[in-house]
């Protein structure tokens, strides 16, 4: 049996523990893991930039990389570097997408257009991610500007986190949502890792 | 002197205007409110009060945004000023028969909510002298071909927000060519995943970075319009 091939997994800092943990679990020893900032999560006009530039920087220490992003809404953009790279990526739009299950994402359709989802970092991380830079820190009064079309906070559960349930609906309070959890585990991001 | 102790009352006019350009930038609501009740209360029309003091100070605001001098949180605070200013300005437009541009008729592609950009090009588009038909969010193409029946526009403008709803664009620009009104409709597209390859390649006539540039557009186009009217005219003999 040959040894599989040493991969640098490039990844959105939002999914370091998910994939480090899949890595671990599953000793995939030959995957190596860098992480982008997960800041780029609420800037997505800047991925490509940023992940073009980390590519031609492992590149020439690592022949072989993977990258650990959905399409995050770069449009296509991230998906035309890749083809230029010959890299191949995440399945699907975000990471709620591939978290769930790419198909029962797009299934789930009409019914969760109205959900804004949080996943365990950012249920981690909802004040850095989703209050501070959205202003709702300084300016509460701007809340229903940015969500009155939304209807409920959908937790998105990777683990069984007490701590991490709470967090998310706590966030769903303070946007004045509904709230639902739903265990999804690592969806498709452990098998896309282990089709490496 | 502090902003805290002016008194927008004892400020010439152009002293007054450029206050309100600051109040506006700050997002200053009841400010925005005061300085419009003002200059309305020393004659000023109410379209040279909202191009001059409203509309101007959103386009120092727009600017600003575009150079990342300025962030989204702060843009809707201005907006929320100006939306204050403009609800005071509106029904005295219309009283007063202030001159219309052209008219839109925007909304958010069916499958998405987000309306943030749309409700901003919406606004700056009114300030600027358009009637604005909002449909609002998660529209579908048989609302925006009953939408553009019903008030006739120059233009039309979505918006999305969603990788995945983005594509809707290019069923409604379909629906547009298979009723042949195509060409008598200016669209204009945009949101946060689209770019310029993307909007050519469903069919739109330009893509808008924000509302700033959607403002600018849309007058280029009427201009153009305008023109090229001009030239179709008969030529009198």
């Amino acid at each position: 049996m040959t040894a599989p091939t040493p991969t640098l997994v490039l990844a959105c800092g939002a999914l370091a523990r998910e994939i480090g943990a899949i890595i671990a679990v599953n000793q995939f020893d030959h995957l190596t893991l860098h992480c982008l900032p997960a800041t780029l999560h609420n800037h997505p006009d800047q991925i490509p930039a940023a992940v073009r530039a980390a590519i031609h920087k492992f590149r020439p220490t690592h022949p072989r990389i993977f990258l650990a992003y959905a399409d995050c809404g770069t449009g296509g953009l991230l998906d035309r570097l890749l083809e230029e790279e010959n890299i191949q990526r995440l399945p699907g739009a975000h990471c709620y997408a591939f978290f769930t299950g790419t198909e029962r994402f797009a299934a789930n359709g009409e019914q969760d257009m109205r959900s804004f989802f949080l996943t365990d970092f950012l249920a981690r991380q909802f004040e850095t991610l989703v209050i501070e830079p959205l202003g709702l820190d300084r300016h509460p009064e701007l809340r229903d500007m940015y969500f009155c079309n939304y209807e409920r906070v959908v937790y998105l559960a990777q683990t069984q986190d007490p701590t991490l349930d709470t967090a998310a609906e706590n966030a769903a309070k303070r946007l004045n949502l509904a709230y639902e959890r739903r265990q999804t585990g690592y969806g498709d991001l452990a098998p896309a890792l282990s089709a490496i | 002197m502090s902003d805290a102790e002016i008194n927008l009352a004892e400020l010439d006019d152009a002293e007054l205007v450029a206050q309100m350009h600051d109040d506006l930038y700050d997002g200053l609501k009841e400010e925005i409110e005061e300085g419009v009740r003002i200059l309305l209360g020393r004659g000023w029309t109410p379209y040279r009060t909202l191009t001059e003091a409203l509309v101007e100070g959103m386009r120092i605001v727009g600017e600003d945004f575009r150079d990342g001098i300025l962030f989204v949180p702060e843009v809707l605070l201005s907006a929320n000023a100006m939306k204050a200013g403009m609800a005071i300005l509106r029904p005295l437009l219309v009283e007063t028969g202030a001159p219309k541009i052209g008219k839109m008729v925007v909304g958010t592609v069916k499958g998405d909510i987000h309306d943030i950009g749309k409700n901003l090009v919406g606004m700056m588009l009114e300030g600027a002298g358009f009637e604005v038909v909002d449909l609002g969010v998660n529209t579908s193409v048989e609302r925006f071909l009953a939408a553009i029946d019903e008030h006739k526009p120059e233009i039309l403008g979505m918006s999305a927000l969603l990788t995945t709803t983005m594509p809707y664009m290019k069923v409604v620009i379909q629906a547009l060519k298979d009723k042949g009104i195509r060409d008598d409709l200016v669209v204009l597209v945009g949101g946060a995943p689209l770019n310029e390859e993307f909007a050519m390649s469903v069919g739109a006539d330009a893509y808008c970075r924000d509302a700033a540039v959607a403002v600018e557009t849309a007058q280029s186009f009427m201009k153009r319009r305008s023109n090229q009217a001009g030239l179709d005219a008969p030529k009198p003999a």
